[in-house]
């Protein structure tokens, strides 16, 4: 049996892989999957306490997260291609109205 | 052995992460990215959460990501010729910032080592369906209709953005 640290390491390690995603990449879905990669490592840090717990209110909180990861990649996917429809890119270094 | 599986499966993750944003093209992230949550899924399994495992393979594996396949067959992207924006300041800040961010969150887990307890002994029929769905469909009823909901309102939201024309000509 091994104890949790070693599931919250790997937790953080995943998430940081996500936050470098986020800060480096120019493509407005690379960057939507590594949101998507954070929201997946919140969720197993959920779990694993949920298990050290023994206690299933933290799976449901889970269960919870995924629908609104559900929810929200389809209105962010939806969003992306209004985007690609007007600018003709999904770079977010040439999407730059609302910049100064 | 259960120590050897979740090294397979978190060097599977981490690999499969980084992969993700390394890669050029954006096919290739995607399914870097289903590697990843697969290998996460069997992480899931280690911590007896197995409906939870069931259901990241079946909605994030399944579902989210081929919407996303979806979209990049729908924009017919072009390989980036310079994926990260040309090593300027943007990526060391970027690279910089996660460092920080990583030994944050190891500095926090590492002052607590030792004290956190290993998987419970109830674990094992915490994490099945059956308890799980009597904890929803009892006492949180409300929230999982409210859940229906947000789904519906997400599905109307993202055909309503996705349309060619909103409304007119509001675009042009």
């Amino acid at each position: 049996m091994m104890e949790m640290d070693w599931y919250l390491g790997l937790s953080a390690v995943l998430f940081t892989i996500g936050v470098i995603g986020v800060l480096t990449r120019k493509n407005a879905i690379v960057i939507f999957m590594c949101a998507e990669l954070m929201l997946n490592s919140v969720n197993l840090t959920l779990v694993s306490f949920s298990a050290q717990l023994g206690d299933v209110h933290g799976q449901i909180l889970v269960f919870f997260a995924l629908c609104v990861a559900a929810a929200e990649a389809a209105v962010g996917l939806a969003i992306i291609i209004a985007i690609y429809r007007n600018n003709l890119t999904v770079d977010v270094t040439k999407i730059n109205l609302l910049r100064w | 052995m259960e120590t050897y599986i979740f090294i397979l499966f978190a060097t599977l993750a981490v690999a499969a992460a980084v992969g993700m944003i390394t890669s050029r093209n954006t096919v290739n992230s995607a399914l870097f990215l289903v590697l990843n949550l697969i290998s996460v899924a069997g992480i899931f399994l280690l911590l007896k959460a197995q409906f939870l495992a069931v259901i990241q393979v079946l909605v994030y594996g399944g579902a989210i990501m081929v919407l996303f396949l979806f979209v990049i067959m729908l924009l017919n992207l072009s390989d980036e010729e310079q994926m990260l924006s040309k090593f300027s300041v943007r990526y060391a800040v970027g690279f910089f910032l996660g460092v920080i961010v990583l030994s944050q969150l190891l500095y926090v887990i590492a002052s607590v080592t030792g004290t956190l307890p290993r998987i419970h002994p109830e674990m094992e029929a915490v994490g099945t369906v059956e308890t799980i769905g009597d904890a929803l469909f009892n006492i949180y009823m409300l929230p999982v209709l409210v859940t229906a909901i947000l789904l519906t309102a997400a599905v109307v939201g993202a055909l309503l953005l996705a349309q060619r024309n909103i409304s007119g000509k509001v675009n042009k």
